[in-house]
């Protein structure tokens, strides 16, 4: 069981009422919404959805994935409100904010994790290249591979190093022969960084290398299937600062071809390793901006205090 | 934390005095479970002493050495060689010859009945078995060893007291003098009881082995493990896996979990009906009882395989499903790999249960007396347990230390069973 989950704190949700009104944001930064244009009947709709607006740009560049109005709902929780994010490709958004504010559910999202919890429902527009994800016609299966994941707590499967590489590579017929595997493999860890670590010792169970390993494993695991989008939830929260760091690397190497959506507790990393930020807060996207800006110059005032430290 | 200040000694004085007391009800309490502990062990070791003091004699069996003239004129007096006409002579004949030959001055029908009595009725048909396998035998004279009569085991064994009055023992003195005339001569012997564990039932003790019943049971096991190991694992990763969680799920695990309390004698009664009297299988038969057995042990496997599979971490099936594996290789490649020890260990205890299990079987009329052993699981047959509640009715003697054996052997075919089953814990025991 992961104690992190346990951990909700569910007493947020009774303070949502008394989250203080937002101060005006003024004319700086921009309001993009991306809700129909209100008319003047449905005032009292747009009035409630200018609740859910986002302070800054949620549109990336080079958008692969784009995410408009998601909901998710845990039976009657209502645990992410009206969000629309772009994730950009050769870019590493963070999703930042307090715990139980939605960041897991979010990602989970956008490969579609959020299926295999019975209690869940997602609503909104979720776009791969265009095709939405929700969509009847879209294999899931399918989906998983083009958006991979990396989880928080390190999962390799009770099997040999190689075998854990190999399982996605062989469950979707990648390779043709035994060579073509072990060419996937090794160049999986070699960009993973594992390689060098663990080249003696493929047939080993992976569960048998350290922590800061495991994770690079998993890393490597999903990158042998050739996604087009990396979905990390606090991949380094139960890593030591060298492993870390490894991992942050690895990071800004991947970027160079994947979109990158990372779940972090760590300002510091999330300032490192992420071109953009994003700010979650009781289940709403509060900010989304270049890292730069939210952390040197946030827009929202519980922005502000988050990265600041000031946030309870 | 104590308060600090004034109060601090006095809340530590405090603490000190409850500490003794406290330490006191542990050593009591631990002294409480290792009495209990000690008991149950005494208990076992009781059974165990009771059951091998009775039983183990019988896994010997006294011998007569007797020179057998296989005569012609008795045998096959036409020398057809047929086995037909070997089949039908009188081997009681030439054994009773032997016998006479021993002891040439006993005279008188009452007498040569009881020196007769002095070896096992089924002498006579080992010597036609031996003969129908090689006719040769027939004019030509062999030393052999054949079984005595369960009387004279059980004396040879000393379960007889020779200082009762004649009248209120089942040998009489003079049987008893032969006996031992024999024994000087070295004609009398305890060997190994191999028989013991080939042949089926009979209503003499000495030819009454366990054979049957094992084949019996062991049939029934076949049945059972094959029927109740996948449909109960079929069933548990359904309800642990797929099966959407509402009302209709939620009554099929309550009647599941109740049906492994159901009496056995029930699932008897349900067999009885169904298999036996709509369906028409024959009776007595082994399918019938691993059928019955199988509904038996299908809430335990059930319930043994759902255990193992909810002890596989999430987030093993969360990386499968994240890497792009669809819910039923997920469920193949990792959950039921990762869960299998504990499925099969699950499996081998309810085997382990259901072989020990007799109630449900005598209501299918596996009680009967049956003294073939079973060629196939259609064939009347009887098990282990059964075997053992129709010897302990028996009167015979011979029939207490038969009973314990066959419990001997049933205990032992339990205890592989469970060590197998903590030996597999053991050794797939994962950590993740
Ligand atoms: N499986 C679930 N069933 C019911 N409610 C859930 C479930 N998972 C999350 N929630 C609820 O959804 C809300 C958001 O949870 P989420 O896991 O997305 O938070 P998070 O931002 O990832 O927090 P953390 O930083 O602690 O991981 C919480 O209020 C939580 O109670
Ligand atoms: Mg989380």
């Amino acid at each position: 069981m992961d104690t992190a989950e346990q951990a909700y704190d569910m007493t947020n949700i009774e303070k949502a009422e008394t989250v203080p009104p937002r101060p005006d944001p003024g004319p700086e930064p921009a309001v993009v919404q991306f809700a129909p244009e209100a008319e003047p009947a449905e005032q009292e709709v747009a009035e409630e959805r200018a609740e859910y607006d986002t302070i800054g740009d949620v549109t990336a560049k080079d958008a692969v994935m784009t995410v408009r109005d998601c909901n998710v709902f845990y039976g009657d929780n209502h645990a992410l409100q009206h969000v629309n994010l772009d994730v950009g490709r050769n870019e590493v958004v963070a999703l930042i904010g307090p715990s139980g504010c939605g960041k897991s559910t979010f990602i989970r999202c956008l490969n579609r994790m959020n299926d295999t919890i019975e209690t869940a429902r997602v609503t909104g527009e979720i776009r791969l290249h265009g095709d939405d994800i929700n969509s009847r016609e879209t294999d899931v299966v399918l989906l998983r591979a083009r958006v991979g994941m990396v989880f928080q707590k390190p999962n390799p499967f009770p099997k040999s190093v190689y075998d854990n590489v190999a399982y996605g590579p062989k469950l979707h017929g990648l390779a043709s022969n035994r060579t073509e595997l072990d060419e996937i493999v090794e160049r999986s860890l070699l960009r993973a960084g594992l390689w060098d670590e663990v080249k003696d010792r493929l047939d080993d169970p992976g569960t048998g290398l350290s922590g800061g390993q495991q994770q690079r494993l998993c890393i490597a695991r999903t990158i042998a299937v050739d996604p087009e989008v990396i979905l990390m939830d606090e991949p380094c929260s139960a890593l030591d600062p060298i492993a870390t760091a490894k991992i942050e690397d690895l990071i800004d190497e991947l970027a160079q071809n994947y979109a990158i959506a990372i779940v972090t507790h760590s300002m510091q990393q999330a300032a490192r390793v992420s071109q953009r930020t994003a700010y979650f807060h009781l289940g709403k996207l509060i900010e989304v901006d270049s890292t730069d800006k939210v952390f040197t110059n946030p827009g929202h005032r519980l922005t502000e205090d988050y990265v600041t430290g000031r946030f309870g | 934390m104590a308060a600090t200040g004034p109060s601090s000694t006095e809340t530590l004085e405090r603490v000190r005095a409850g500490l003794a007391a406290r330490y006191r009800r542990e050593r009591r309490f631990r002294l409480f479970g290792a009495a209990s502990a000690i008991l149950g062990l005494l208990f076992v070791l009781m059974l165990f002493v009771s059951i091998f003091s009775n039983g183990y004699s019988a896994f010997w069996q006294t011998q007569v050495k007797l020179d057998i003239y296989f005569d012609p004129e008795v045998i096959d007096p036409g020398a057809t060689g047929e086995p037909q006409v070997i089949g039908k002579a009188n081997f009681d004949k030439v054994v009773r010859g032997a016998l006479y030959d021993l002891f040439p001055d006993v005279s008188g029908r009452q007498e040569r009945r009881d020196l007769k009595r002095l070896v096992s009725a089924g002498a006579g048909f080992e010597l036609r078995e031996q003969v129908l396998a090689d006719p040769a035998l027939v004019g030509q004279t062999r030393t052999l060893w054949l079984p005595a009569d369960d009387e004279v085991d059980m004396l040879v064994k000393g379960y007889i007291d020779r200082d009762l009055p004649e009248a209120s023992r089942r040998l009489k003195d003079r049987q008893i003098a032969w006996i031992d005339a024999l024994a000087e001569k070295g004609l009398v012997e305890r060997q190994f009881n191999a028989a013991f564990f080939t042949t089926g039932d009979s209503r003499e003790p000495e030819l009454a082995g366990i054979g049957g019943a094992i084949k019996g049971s062991f049939f029934m096991l076949v049945v059972t493990l094959i029927l109740s190991f996948p449909l109960g694992v079929a069933a548990a990763v359904y309800l642990e896996e797929f099966a959407p969680k509402n009302r209709w799920v939620d009554l099929i695990e309550v009647n599941i979990n109740n049906l492994a309390a159901v009496p056995s004698i029930v699932f008897g009664l349900l067999g009885l009906a169904v298999f036996i009297n709509f369906f028409g299988l024959p009776r007595s038969a082994p399918v019938v009882g691993g059928l019955v057995l199988t509904l038996m042990t299908l809430p335990t496997v059930i319930i043994a395989s759902r255990a193992a599979i909810k002890s596989v971490p999430p987030s093993v099936r969360e990386a499968a499903l994240g890497v792009g594996a669809s819910a039923m290789q997920t469920v193949f490649h990792h959950v039921i790999p990762l869960a299998m020890p504990g499925m099969l260990t699950g499996a081998i205890i309810g085997m382990a249960r259901a072989l020990g299990e007799s109630a449900p079987l005598l209501m299918i009329g596996m009680i009967a007396f049956i003294v073939e052993v079973p060629e196939t699981p259609l064939d009347p047959a009887t098990a282990l347990p059964v075997q053992i509640y129709l010897w302990a009715d028996s009167p015979e003697r011979a029939f207490v230390e038969r009973t314990s054996a066959a419990i001997i052997v049933l205990l032992a075919f339990l205890l592989v069973m469970n060590g197998l089953a903590i030996w597999m814990r053991k050794k797939f025991e994962r950590r993740w």
